[in-house]
This record gives structure tokens, C-alpha cells and sequence, in this order.
């Protein structure tokens, strides 16, 4: 029999309100929602915000096939010490996850740790070559509806139709990582002036709104649901905020570090800077905060991204491109992203549970006889990196040195509380 | 001053002072034997990842000459170009005692992410396209010596080539115009950075224009993979448009100067020979390339300006 | 000889005549103690030395009109042994537009004192030639040598602390006694 779980003292944050009050958990399932309740577990949640478990939409867990720089128990660690129950796994591993078997790995995996629930995303091309399609509707049956070739876009627009079309048959999501790839040849940064002074070539902005602007436009013509991962740039969020108000179904995300971090890092030399898409303009962070607030942008997904030192440590041309970020999550958008604390739990937990499908089990409400996948954090408490004490294998952050605002305290992961007091429990 | 990596780190009254100090290192290469003890005991370690005879010795000669110790690693295997290669070598060489590195490295920013290896103080032979300040030091020297004047104020300098993938330039653009010139690149638009609104200088696609005036045409040096990268439709359209050919020699000022960093690709950016123009000042790039380099060591590793805080 | 100083006001101790007296002794011990002025070359030492030895050869040239003895300055700042550990600024230029080998060259300076800046001179002289032979003539020695070095010519001897400021220059030389405790 599992032990009852009580969080005492905190403030309930659901998507119809606030309401002060603790909360019995057991056996999976909120049970009551209440004054001065009693449990086997007590959590205190004085000062904190108590809401559905986050979740991410875009997770890089490594396994299988580069288990040095993170694994998908140690992955999973990491994001429920973030406030995530619920992440989608990314299947750009090592084999790919364009096979059944591959899916049920990751799947398995994620069960053993017991941490999250992880959920693998597929393939849309074999292999992500860009060549033929994915077995889809295989892959779907094994109860895949998230599919990306997700490090690259879809370069083939022919290919990126047939797509769209064939999942359009399936009801699954496509989501694009918006990038022409013959634009950003060798590219290390953001096209700025920066990026002229340090004689590197640039990723212009051009690269991921002509991907953005093909796929809305092919989206019109198939009807097929599609969502665009990272964006990055003012336009990409003009022109999706321009897609929905023809209607089409498109959704979008943003990363923390998009919203703020600026390319002029890059002057540093330092390749934890170094991501795809790269960072911005100050200009371009001001329109993707424009584009949370006024519902272009339905979600903030990290797109951790982890890699070993010593890849790191390369030059900054030969350097693989990602950051950490599941950890780092609510306390950068709470730091820097200029959103009330209702906005940002809806852009963490509510909408990317909706974008994800698993707002049956996640996102819910807390309330009598609801899943119990909860996140309770404080929202004001400053707090900076220790590279140390991180639960990524890897510990390629770009926020070593800044101040956070905002830390999970306890993370309940079906009931079970997986980080107590900022400890992960297993 | 503990390092030299770029032109802008440096800043004018650093680039000043180098540029006096080098009239020192020059009056000792004129000696009957031209070798002064000052660097006795420090050791100058060459890591140079990309193949470059002049510059290497040029700056092994420089050490030599001061009396320093020399170590070379000729890495351009590839085999050390990945990362923690790079950062085992960097702490080894550290620890055999070397004072100085000179690094050329076709990664840009190499000389500032090897300062967290070693205590030694680093100087940039060239990272990709960033930065040559040793270059633009010979430079400003050479065209001191040849002027007499101290400042380029007033003087025309234009710069011509591909500029978007030179080190030289940008490095070359900085210290001119901290020295007061101004500043013309001639280029066509693909071999100019997307957008240069932000540096102190004027943009001509049309070399002729130019040429009359002129007071300093600097040639740089147009490799073959840029018409395969499309940045050019052919090699012989880029030298009709933008190379240095008798009848463009013939417009120049009298008193104008001809300069090329090196190597040259002949037939490319240079339709005549060196040697057949009157005012080329390349002969003393290269002269004076010892002597700039003596005095970057020198200053790094001899004169004490590193002491801080000691009488 | 006492010397009553007081603390850091200079105080003189070869007026102007005295110090122009001793160039035109120092000039003549010079011919005489080389027979004539047969390879006789004089440097004088940057900064401080180079207008003695410009003043000492002018005497010499006067004295003995028939052939002119040449003249150079020598920078010894790079041949110093305390390189890295003070401060250096390189000085004037070294200008010797002679050969040296085989000349007898004289060695000019203002003050004297621990030697380290004759030694370095003649290192740096190694490298313009040979010389048969190199005396020393300076104006002021004050003691407190640190190596082996001794000159042949002397314009005054004087005595003083370690830390006392010694100035020479064509108006006169002046000693000014240093607060040991401001070290």
C-alpha cells in the first residue's frame, strides 16, 4: 500500500483560480482538497505555489547512444528536479527512434527510473536523413503522437508535404525544427555584427522563417497539425501569430534560454553559448515575450541538451551546439521572462500537456480524484547554478554565475513524491 | 600588457607603444650581430595548427634573437585539432616551461579559450578569420617607416579583396583607423560581411574608383575555394574587377603605396609582378616582420610591464 | 670630504666650471694614456653618458686637429640582468656609425655606481665588433660596486650612501641625501 502523501500550506494554482489549501494525495489520485489535513508524508508548501507537474515538450535524454552525457534515468532526475512529471523524448539517439523497438526502450527506460513519465517522440524521416518517411503509422500504434526530425528540419519540401498529409491520416503532431540548411552552412551564431566582428559564419534569421513560412503554408494546404519547436526570431513569431488568426492548427514553443540570452555572449569565445537556433537579438526576445502574452506562442519547452565536457570544450566552431535546461527552467522564466506566475505554469505545465496529448494525466487540475503529477515551488526564492549539485551527467549551462528566481521544492509524480525539499528522492 | 590576440584588446596606446618599441628591435637587426640577451631563460613555444612557414619563422627568428628558448609544434595533424587534444598540449607545453605561446589556429577565438590551460602568456598568430594583430602591427610599421609620419591622419587607405573571410583585414581596419586613416574596402558584396554599417569605414564595389585616391592600395589575397562557395562566378571575373593589373598601377598617386600581406596568388589579385611597381612596400612587410615581433616579445615577456604594482 | 646634506634638498657638488675642467682633463689623460688618438673611439652610454662623451670627444677633436675621433651612443637597456624583474622603457636609439673592431673604445657615463650598467654595455659593444681594447671614463664615482668593473678616467670621486640621488648634467652635479625611512 503506498503512503499518503499531504502538501500543507501552500497556494493551489489551477487554470480557473487560486485557492489556499493543502492537499491528500494517495494512491496515485489527489483525494481531498482541504483545511489542516494529515498523511504519512507531510510536505510543508508555505510560500509556494502548488500546480500541476511541468511538461517539456523537447528533451534530449541521450540514450540510447550517448549514455556519457546523459542517460534517460539521469535525464529524468533532472527534470523532475525542475517540477517535470512528463517529458517528451527527443529521437535524435543513437539508433534513432524511428523503430518500435527503439520506442519501447525509451519507454522502458523511463518506467525503470520511475522519475517522469517519458515520452518518445518518432522519427518523421527514416534515420532523420530527410530522404523517405518513418514507419508513422507503426510507430503510432506503439502510441507515438509527437514526431520531429528535430536537429534538422525537413529539408525536401515535397518530402515535408507527403508528411503532413500522411499524418493528417494518423491525427499525430509533426513539429519542425525551422532551419534551410544550405543557409547555414558551418554557421556558429546568430548573422549580427557581432558575428561580422568575429569573422564566423552566420545563421541568418532568413534560415528558420523561410521553414517557418513553407510549412504554414503547407499546413493550409494538408490541414494537418503541426509545431514549430524553438523558435527564435521576431518574424518566425509574426508569421505564426499571422497562421493562427487564418486558423490553421499550429503551435509554437519557446526555450528559457531564447528569452534570455543574447548573441553578444557568443564574444566570449565560450561554447556553452553555442546552441541551434542561436541566441538572439534583445529585439528578438522582446517580440517571442509579446508572442507568450498574447497566446502566439502556446509553450516554453527547454530543449536540454546535454554534452560532455571535453566536446565542449572544443572550439567554438567545432563545439556541438545545446544547453542544459530542465533543471534551470522555472527559475529562468520566473529571472527573465516578465510573466506573471499564472502565464508561465500555463506555458510549463497546462498547454505543452495539451500540445503533448497527455492532458489526461497531466496539466489536470488539482482537485478531488484528479492524477496526482504536481510541482510545488517557490516562486521567489534567488538561487544560482552549482555545477556540482546538478543531476544532469553533463554540465554545459550557460547560467553559472546568474541569479535564478523561482525553485521546485517537491515534485509528486503519481502520487509518489520524486524531490522533497530540492532532493531528489531517487 | 599579458597577451596579444587582437587589435581591439590592444587598443591605441598599446598599438603605439609596440610601434616604438619596434625601432628598438629594428636598430638591433641591423647590427653586425644582431642578438641581445634579453630573453635569456624564457621559452617561446610555436603551436601552430595551420601551415605557415613565414610567420612561424619569423616569429622563431624573433625569439632567437632576444635570446629565448624556442619550442615548435608543428600540429597541423589532424589528430590534435579536437578538444581535449588541444587542452592536454596546451597544459603539457605549460609545464615544460613555456612562457609564451604564439598559437595560429583556423578556429577563431583558440588564443582566448587556452588562457583557462595556462598561465603563459598567449599571442595570436591568426584564428580563422578574426584576427592577425601581428600582421597589422608589420603593417602600421611599414607604413610609418616609409611616410615618416607617426599618425595615418588624413591618409586613404583601401583595402581590396575578401574581406568577409580575412583575419587581416579586420585586424588591419582596427588599427588604422585608430591611428586616424581612413578606410575604403573594395570588394563585391559577396566577399563583404552581410552587414559592416557598424564599422568606421566606406564600401566600393568598384575598384577604380578608388585607385586615384588612394595613398596605401592594401591587396589581400583571394583563395580558390571562394568560386566553388559561389561567392565568385569565376576566378578571372574576380581579377578583371578587383585585381591589381599594370593600367590600374599606372592611375596610382606617385606617392601611393602598394602592400599585400602574403602569399600571393599570382594571376589572381596580382596581374604584375611586385618587383614592377614602383612603390610596393611588400619586400618590407616581410623585413619587418622580425623586428615587430622581437618587440611583441619583448613587451610580453621582458620589460616588466606585467610586474604590476612593482617599482 | 663631509658632506653635509640635508634631507632631500640638493646639494652641489661640481659647479658648472668644475665639471667643464674635469671633461678637458679627462679628454687629455685619454691621449695620454693611448700614446695619441690612433683607433680611439668614443660611446657614450644613453641616456646620461652620451653628452659627456660628446663633450669629452669635441675636446679631443680640438686637441688634436689632424684626424677626427667618431663619436657613438649605445642603449644598454636590453643587456641589462634585471630584465623581468623591474620595468623596462627602452631609451634612446643606439647609434655607433663606425666599425668597432680592432678600435680602442671608450666608455662614457655620467655616474658610476654598482657597474651593472658598464657590464651591460660591454655585452652590448659585442655586438657591433671586436674592439682591441675598452677603458671607462666617467664622470662621477660614487662607490657601492656590485662586480668587478673599474674606470680608467675620473672626473670626481665622491662618497655616498647607497640611497642618496646623484644627478649630473652640464649645469653642475648635485647629491641629495634620501630619507632611508621613505624606502
Amino acid at each position: 500500500m503506498s503512503k499518503s502523501v499531504v502538501i500543507k500550506g501552500g497556494t493551489i494554482l489551477n487554470q480557473n483560480g487560486e485557492l489556499r489549501a493543502d492537499v491528500r494525495i494517495e494512491n496515485e489520485i489527489v483525494v481531498e482538497v482541504g483545511a489542516n489535513l494529515k498523511g504519512d508524508i507531510e510536505l510543508d508548501a508555505s510560500g509556494c505555489i502548488v500546480t500541476s507537474g511541468f511538461v517539456d515538450l523537447h528533451a534530449h535524454l541521450r540514450e540510447p547512444g550517448k549514455e556519457e552525457a546523459e542517460t534517460i534515468e539521469t535525464g529524468s532526475r533532472a527534470g523532475a528536479l525542475g517540477g517535470y512529471t512528463a517529458l517528451v523524448a527527443m529521437p535524435n539517439t543513437d539508433p534513432p527512434q524511428d523503430s518500435v523497438a527503439v520506442i519501447d526502450f525509451v519507454r522502458e527506460q523511463g518506467k525503470r527510473a520511475g522519475l517522469v513519465d517519458v515520452i518518445p517522440s518518432g522519427c518523421i524521416t527514416l534515420g532523420r536523413q530527410g530522404e523517405t518517411l518513418a514507419p508513422m503509422a507503426e510507430l503510432a500504434q506503439a502510441g507515438v503522437n509527437f514526431f520531429t526530425d528535430d536537429g534538422f528540419g525537413v529539408q525536401d519540401a515535397s518530402l515535408m508535404r507527403r508528411a503532413l498529409e500522411y499524418a493528417r491520416g494518423l491525427g499525430v503532431t509533426l513539429a519542425q525544427h525551422c532551419e534551410v540548411a544550405e543557409l547555414t552552412k558551418g554557421a556558429v551564431m546568430s548573422e549580427c555584427q557581432c558575428c561580422t566582428d568575429l569573422g564566423l559564419p552566420g545563421w541568418p534569421a532568413i534560415a528558420e522563417e523561410l521553414m517557418v513560412f513553407r510549412d504554414i503554408e503547407l499546413v493550409r494546404i494538408t490541414g494537418a497539425t503541426m509545431h514549430f519547436l524553438h523558435l527564435s526570431t521576431a518574424r518566425s513569431v509574426e508569421l505564426v501569430r499571422a497562421a493562427k488568426r487564418d486558423g490553421l492548427p499550429i503551435t509554437a514553443e519557446v526555450t528559457p534560454h531564447h528569452l534570455s540570452l543574447t548573441q553578444e555572449l557568443l564574444a566570449s569565445f565560450d561554447s556553452v553559448y553555442k546552441v541551434n537556433p542561436p541566441l538572439r537579438s534583445s529585439e528578438d526576445i522582446r517580440a517571442l515575450k509579446i508572442g507568450l502574452l498574447d497566446g502566439t506562442i502556446d509553450a516554453i519547452a527547454t530543449d536540454h541538451a546535454p554534452h560532455p565536457r571535453r566536446d565542449k570544450e572544443m572550439s567554438l566552431d567545432m563545439a556541438p551546439p545545446g544547453m542544459l535546461g530542465l533543471e534551470t527552467a522555472l527559475g529562468v522564466v520566473l529571472a527573465f521572462g516578465d510573466l506573471e506566475i499564472k502565464d508561465a505554469v500555463a506555458l510549463l505545465s497546462w498547454n505543452p500537456a495539451r500540445i503533448a496529448k497527455v492532458d489526461n494525466a497531466h496539466g489536470r487540475p488539482i482537485a478531488a480524484s484528479e492524477p496526482a503529477n504536481i510541482c510545488v515551488f517557490d516562486p521567489e526564492l534567488s538561487w544560482s547554478v552549482d555545477l556540482q549539485r546538478l543531476a544532469s551527467k553533463s554540465i554545459n549551462s550557460p547560467y553559472v554565475g546568474r541569479t535564478l528566481r523561482g525553485k521546485v521544492r517537491h515534485t509528486i509524480f503519481k502520487g509518489a513524491p520524486t524531490v522533497i525539499d530540492g532532493q531528489a528522492q531517487k | 600588457m599579458k597577451h596579444l590576440r587582437s587589435i581591439d584588446e590592444l587598443g591605441a596606446k598599446g598599438l603605439l607603444e609596440l610601434l616604438q618599441l619596434t625601432v628598438h628591435m629594428a636598430e638591433i637587426n641591423q647590427r653586425p650581430v644582431p642578438k641581445v640577451p634579453a630573453l635569456r631563460g624564457r621559452t617561446v613555444a610555436s603551436l601552430f595548427f595551420e601551415d605557415s612557414t613565414r610567420t612561424r619563422l619569423s616569429f622563431e627568428t624573433a625569439a632567437k634573437r632576444l635570446s629565448a628558448d624556442t619550442l615548435t609544434f608543428n600540429v597541423s595533424t589532424s589528430s590534435v585539432n579536437k578538444g581535449e587534444s588541444l587542452r592536454d598540449t596546451v597544459a603539457t607545453i605549460t609545464d615544460m616551461g613555456a612562457d609564451a605561446f604564439v598559437v595560429r589556429h583556423k578556429s577563431v577565438g583558440i588564443p582566448w579559450q587556452i588562457e583557462q590551460w595556462t598561465k603563459a602568456s598567449i599571442i595570436n598568430a591568426g584564428d580563422g578569420a578574426h584576427q592577425h594583430p601581428t600582421q597589422a602591427l608589420v603593417d602600421c610599421y611599414t607604413i610609418r617607416e616609409a611616410t615618416h609620419t607617426a599618425r595615418f591622419d588624413g591618409m586613404q587607405i583601401t583595402i581590396v579583396g575578401d574581406i568577409k573571410h580575412s583575419r587581416v583585414a579586420r585586424s588591419n581596419i582596427q588599427a588604422f583607423t585608430m591611428l586616424g586613416a581612413k578606410v575604403t574596402l573594395v570588394a563585391p558584396p559577396t566577399l563583404l560581411p552581410p552587414d559592416v554599417s557598424h564599422w568606421p569605414v566606406e564600401v566600393n564595389h568598384h575598384l577604380d574608383d578608388v585607385i586615384p585616391t588612394s595613398d596605401v592600395l592594401y591587396m589581400l589575397r583571394l583563395q580558390s575555394e571562394r568560386m566553388s562557395q559561389g561567392h565568385v562566378p569565376t576566378l578571372r571575373e574576380y581579377s578583371e574587377q578587383y585585381s591589381l593589373t599594370q593600367k590600374r598601377v599606372a592611375r596610382l598617386r606617385d606617392s601611393a603605396i602598394v602592400m599585400h600581406p602574403g602569399p600571393m596568388n599570382r594571376g589572381v589579385e596580382m596581374q604584375i609582378d611586385p618587383s614592377d611597381i614602383k612603390n610596393s612596400l611588400i619586400h618590407r612587410q616581410v623585413a619587418n616582420g622580425v623586428s615587430v615581433r622581437m618587440a611583441v616579445l619583448f613587451d610580453l615577456l621582458g620589460s616588466g610591464a606585467n610586474l604590476g604594482g612593482q617599482a | 670630504m663631509s658632506i653635509n646634506a640635508r634631507l632631500n634638498t640638493p646639494h652641489e657638488v661640481m659647479s658648472a666650471t668644475d665639471v667643464r675642467r674635469a671633461i678637458v682633463r679627462i679628454a687629455h689623460e685619454i691621449i695620454e694614456r693611448n700614446h695619441g688618438i690612433d683607433g680611439l673611439a668614443i660611446v657614450g652610454l644613453q641616456r646620461g653618458g652620451t653628452w659627456i662623451a660628446e663633450a669629452i670627444t669635441k675636446q679631443i677633436n680640438e686637441i688634436e686637429s689632424s684626424v677626427t675621433v667618431p663619436v657613438g651612443a649605445l642603449d644598454v637597456s636590453l643587456h641589462r640582468d634585471d630584465i623581468g624583474i623591474r620595468p623596462v622603457s627602452l631609451g634612446a636609439i643606439t647609434d655607433i656609425p663606425f666599425d668597432l673592431t680592432g678600435a680602442t673604445v671608450v666608455l662614457v657615463d655620467d655616474v658610476l655606481f654598482t657597474g651593472r650598467t658598464v657590464r651591460a654595455a660591454m655585452e652590448g659593444l659585442n655586438n657591433y665588433g671586436r674592439p682591441r681594447a675598452v677603458q671607462l671614463a666617467v664622470l662621477i664615482d660614487r662607490g657601492h660596486r656590485e662586480l668587478p668593473i673599474r674606470p680608467d678616467f675620473v672626473g670626481k670621486n665622491l662618497p655616498t650612501q647607497k640611497d642618496d640621488d646623484v644627478s649630473a648634467t652640464s649645469d653642475g652635479v648635485r647629491i641629495t641625501a634620501m630619507n632611508s625611512s621613505n624606502k
